[in-house]
């Protein structure tokens, strides 16, 4: 993957990737929540290893996080990441009458499992969006959660990239409550593997000058 | 006034008294410290993949992998006054920060790293004197080169000191 062929197109085609799958996404949030979810225009970014946990306020800030691998014609990574106590929030909206402490450390509580259904559900809709957009078949493995450091958890998805490159290209989509414009509530940071750029180009119709 | 030093992600650095130096976030990575007690000289790594044969770049980030990182960083150290024989070491991180039941190599990095960190510190001869690796949690490390103290702090376990 060389950054230098990547066209201001190509990162139209990316962003416009990360707005219909979180589009989808945040449908699917809107629906579960009952309540009005919007989204900004995602950012595509080409970035150092050490700015993307920036963008979730520092590698060691402490997110709740849903990570699934996407399988299939264009292999990548998927988190959905939010501040644990936006994350508490966002449960305890969905499990009415139960107080969510994310980390009390009990790895059985219910809210975890909650937490990953709801990843679920959102990197589902994102990603069958996804393929439906460019025709590639793509399959989301099982979710893993994890409540810990923002570094930790996305140092996880750069493995495969780092083998190639120092950068990553992230494609970012923030959510936030409609009532509170201001905060943002989450993320979507969806990090295709190296080999997987020229395959979504392609299937798009604007592939890379080989 | 002393200040903190900071490594990034496959990065080295060098510190001496009265610095310290630190590392955020280690997940499946791997924070290496070499130090010399006497002459008051340490470094960190913070490593992320075991092998530089798994690089497909053209130019090497030596920082990112086990093998380059320590012989950079020891030969850092040398160079800067450190007495290559009484180097010794202190680790943490290769930590697995998902559970697939699915596993696949990439899956597996974090008990991978540890294993290639401590193949390469006996290759050159440097002592292990205190590590703390594996686990499923994230890990900020500090390093003293006065004392020669690790601080490692997680989110679940607290602080400790080694």
């Amino acid at each position: 993957m060389d950054f230098l062929k990547i066209q201001p197109i190509h990162l139209d085609v990316l962003r416009e990737i990360g707005n219909i799958g979180a589009g989808h996404a945040a449908t699917a949030l809107s629906t579960m929540l009952n309540k009005a979810v919007d989204m900004k225009v995602p950012s595509v970014n080409v970035i150092s290893f050490e700015e993307i946990s920036e963008m979730v306020g520092g590698a060691e800030n402490v997110v709740a996080s849903v990570f699934l691998r996407i399988v299939g014609d264009a292999p990548g990574c998927m988190f959905f990441m939010l501040p644990v106590e936006q994350a508490e929030q966002l449960l305890e909206d969905l499990l009415v009458g139960q107080t969510v402490n994310l980390t009390s450390g009990d790895d059985s509580d219910i809210s975890l499992s909650a937490l990953q259904e709801v990843g679920n559900i959102l990197s589902g809709s994102y990603l069958t969006s996804f393929s439906d957009f460019t025709g590639l078949n793509l399959q989301p493995s099982v979710p893993a959660t994890s409540i810990d450091m923002a570094g930790a958890i996305l140092s996880f998805g750069l493995l495969e990239i780092s083998t190639v490159s120092d950068y990553a290209i992230v494609i970012d989509t923030a959510f936030t409550d409609i009532e509170r414009q201001d905060e943002v509530k989450g993320h979507f940071f969806l990090l295709p593997d190296p080999l997987s750029f020229s395959k979504i180009f392609h299937a798009l119709g604007v592939p890379l000058d080989e | 006034m002393s200040e903190i030093i900071k490594v990034g992600i496959a990065d080295i650095n060098l510190v001496s008294p009265p610095n310290i130096i630190r590392t955020t976030g280690l997940g499946s990575c791997v924070g290496v410290i070499l130090y010399d007690q006497v002459e008051k000289i340490a470094g960190m790594a913070h490593i992320m993949l075991p092998d530089s044969s798994l690089s497909k770049t053209p130019t090497l980030n030596e920082g990112k992998y086990a093998d380059t990182a320590i012989k950079s960083l020891y030969d850092m150290l040398i160079k800067s006054g450190a007495n290559g024989k009484g180097l010794k070491a202190k680790i943490a991180g290769g930590a697995q920060m998902f559970k697939f039941t699915s596993g696949s190599e990439m899956m597996r990095i974090g008990p991978r790293n540890v294993e290639r960190v401590k193949e390469e510190l006996s290759a050159l001869k440097i002592p292990l004197l205190a590590s703390d690796v594996g686990g499923s949690s994230g890990r900020t490390i500090e390093f003293n080169p006065e004392n020669t103290l690790l601080t490692i702090k997680t989110v679940n376990a607290g602080t400790k000191v080694i």
